[in-house]
């Protein structure tokens, strides 16, 4: 056989190649949509089109693209800079059912009587998992999507519920096994549950350098090995870049920095040097060191999990468009997409 | 006006709890605020000051949980070892969401029947993760709690009780979900499943009466006849064991309105959660709720505020070009990190207090490490009140 010609140069290969869905999950207050949103960028990136969802009814994609609050319809949110395009989506459990009765069953006028008089509520709120099979299902719908023999999509991001929800979330075949044994609804859940256990997806989890971020991450890391769901990278976000240099951190934890050259350094820059702003800057190197030694601690607790991670800094002007895309160029530059 | 911004009216934490007339002290406010440690933090303060207290708090952080001295969820409260030396004592416990179920399907029911309930996969479902079945419990369990509440002097094990609610996806499931729980139970869909056991009942059912068959045709359709069957069964065990289910919500919803109440909205300095506190403290004016005011968790503060953020950068910048001080050059930067955050937030917590002027505002320094001990709750219910 002859050789294969060389592969055109790339860039940082992804670790997640062959990976269509991504689900986005982490402890409240980490920046999981944040994230989401940033992977979804990044993903798009070299032309490719990328859809996020949502399932929370929070409506959290669409303050963070800065757009009005998203209908049930899939929407442009953003173009990476090469022409790849980020298209997202509030998924409703309502309404999710009533286009999966339609398309099943051609219910047309049936639906709406149903959901007149609250069977559409009454089903998606009596029947926890059949709500997530609803929500799961409509990821399912969007990665086996084609149109004119391509695919719509070629990544779905899901910006999934909280670590402490998430196994049981994606765990939609044990939720709906007890309430449904056979029928359609129950050989939908088989199907979703078969990608979302297959190869062709990543769970995600967001954390923090602090404790209980890191807590709730490695419980659920534990609990989705339970349930056989693929484990992807651990994304350690708002990682802040300490000013102080390891030897001064050290000598600041034991309260040991130098606070005559630290006095001699404030005159000779023309500020004040006295005794109340010199323990005022020493307090807050030694919460400094106290904070960086904590993130140590943290930092190995999430690679002793073994997984791909990478890590996103703290924007001191909070988040906007601009900065989103500064987080994709981060994710890509460290092999996340 | 800007220069205005930030000026907020104080809440004084101490006065709302040492107060006796102060019963029901309600934590609320989006998750992953510190609702849980700030709940716990006011009952060990509350204790601590005399009272007898009572807090229930909803799926504590482990090592918040082991502070306390709660290693299991059994659903009772517990004495917390080591509080009490000044006449006061505390009481903790963890919600046990589907326990605080069955004991109502227990207690409601006749034996046969309630195991028939328990045993039900569609009731399995509701009771262990229906949306607002935990608030619902949280409620069901305050309402507990509160049989146990001394009043003028009775003999009584608490006096106080502090709750903390549920993580909601926002804060006013809170509110909303007894209600929601409530309404759904009393609803027109469970009456027409019942319907086949309530032939010739009311006027809307024979309305609907010719797409009932259609509706069950299509349920079976696509959840299966089996699933159906469990469905009615279940549903008709609740209409008979639960007819009275809505009056305990409105009786729940009721008594926090009632004097004695205090909410305390719980936020960080942070965009969404107070946004989050905004929507609550509108609902909660609304509803006519007794606000006591606004808990703001891990808020930054700094020692040297005289020393702003762009004065520290200049001269860290000066003395880096100069290669001078580079020990003084890092410690303006850091300082100058810490203005810039403290005016960030400064400048999001003005932003609530010109919107409500009148809501009272407690600011608790943010902590190093997470809380371990009671020592750790103590700091943080003094950090409140300095």
């Amino acid at each position: 056989m002859p050789p294969s010609p060389p592969s055109p140069p790339s860039p940082a290969e992804s670790d997640w190649e062959g990976v269509r869905l991504h689900v986005v999950t982490g402890k409240g207050g980490t920046g999981k949509t944040t994230v989401a949103g940033a992977l979804a960028l990044a993903l798009a990136s070299g032309g490719h089109r990328v859809l996020i969802l949502e399932v929370e009814g929070r409506q959290g994609i669409a303050q963070l693209f800065d757009t009005p609050p998203l209908p049930y319809e899939e929407r442009r949110m953003a173009v990476a800079p090469d022409g790849g395009e980020v298209f997202a989506l509030a998924v409703d459990a309502e309404e999710a059912l009533l286009e999966y009765l339609d398309l099943f069953y051609h219910l047309g006028r049936a639906g709406r009587v149903l959901k007149k008089i609250g069977a559409v509520d009454f089903a998606t709120t009596v029947a926890p998992g059949l709500r997530d099979v609803l929500l799961t299902g409509k990821a399912y719908e969007a990665v086996g999507r084609r149109k004119a023999g391509r695919r719509t999509y070629d990544a779905i991001v899901l910006d999934a519920p909280p670590t402490g929800r998430i196994t049981r979330f994606l765990n939609v075949n044990t939720e709906v096994a007890g309430l449904a044994r056979v029928g359609p609804i129950r050989n939908q859940a088989d199907s979703i549950m078969k990608l979302l256990s297959s190869p062709q997806t990543a769970v995600h989890l967001v954390t923090l350098l602090e404790e209980m971020p890191t807590q709730e991450t490695v419980d659920a890391v534990a609990e989705l090995h339970e349930a056989k769901l693929p484990v992807g990278a651990v994304i350690v976000n708002m990682v802040r870049r300490a000013p102080l240099r390891p030897a001064e951190l050290t000598a600041a934890a034991k309260g040991k920095l130098d606070r005559d050259e630290v006095a001699a350094g404030m005159l000779a820059a023309g500020l004040p040097a006295d005794a109340s702003v010199l323990d005022a800057l020493l307090d807050e190197a030694a919460q400094l060191a106290e904070r960086v030694a904590l993130e140590k601690r943290e930092r190995r607790t999430v690679s002793e999990l073994g997984r791909p991670t990478y890590e996103l800094p703290l924007l001191g002007g909070g988040v906007d468009v601009g900065a989103l895309h500064e987080l994709a160029g981060e994710l890509r530059r460290q092999g996340a997409a | 006006m800007a220069a205005d911004r930030g000026k907020a009216r104080r809440l004084d934490i101490d006065a709302v709890i040492d107060d006796p007339e102060t019963k029901i002290v309600i934590c609320c406010g989006s998750g992953g605020v510190g609702k849980t440690t700030t709940a716990a933090a006011l009952a060990l303060r509350a204790a601590e000051h005399g009272r007898t207290v009572c807090v229930l708090t909803i799926d504590p952080a482990r090592r918040l949980a082991q502070s306390m001295g709660l290693t299991v969820l059994d659903n009772t409260p517990r004495r917390v070892p080591g509080v009490g030396k000044s006449g006061g004592a505390l009481f903790a416990m963890m919600l046990d969401m589907k326990r605080t179920f069955d004991e109502i399907v227990e207690q409601h029911a006749e034996p046969g029947r309630a195991q028939a309930i328990l045993d039900n996969p569609f009731y399995q479902s509701l009771s262990s993760s229906f949306a607002g079945t935990q608030e619902y419990m949280a409620m069901e369990k305050l309402g507990q709690l509160r049989e146990e509440l001394a009043v003028d002097g009775s003999e009584q094990p608490w006096d106080l009780i502090v709750v903390d609610t549920p993580p909601s996806r926002s804060a006013l499931d809170f509110l909303d979900a007894p209600k929601r729980l409530g309404s759904f139970l009393d609803g027109r869909f469970i009456k027409i499943l019942l319907a086949p056991a309530k032939v010739g009942g009311k006027a809307y059912l024979k309305v609907f009466s010719a797409g009932i068959g259609a509706v069950t045709g299509v349920l079976s359709k696509v959840m299966g006849a089996q699933v159906l069957t469990d469905l009615q069964t279940f549903v008709a065990a609740l209409d008979t064991t639960f007819g009275g289910f809505r009056e305990r919500a409105d009786a729940t919803y009721a008594l926090l309105q009632a004097p004695g109440t205090a909410f305390v909205v719980v936020a960080a300095p942070e965009p969404d959660a107070l946004r989050e506190a905004a929507y609550f403290v509108e609902r909660l004016a609304q509803d006519q709720m007794p606000l006591a005011g606004l808990v703001l968790n891990r808020v930054h503060r700094s020692s040297a505020p005289e020393l702003s953020a762009d004065r520290s950068m200049g001269a860290a910048e000066q003395l880096t070009e100069r290669g001078e001080h580079p020990l003084t050059a890092g410690l303006l930067r850091l300082h100058a990190q810490r203005m810039t955050l403290i005016a960030r937030e400064r400048h999001l917590v003005g932003g609530f207090t010109s919107a409500f002027p009148g809501v009272a505002v407690a600011e608790a320094e943010a902590q190093g490490s997470d809380v371990h001990d009671l020592a750790g709750l103590r700091a943080i219910g003094a950090s409140l009140t300095e």
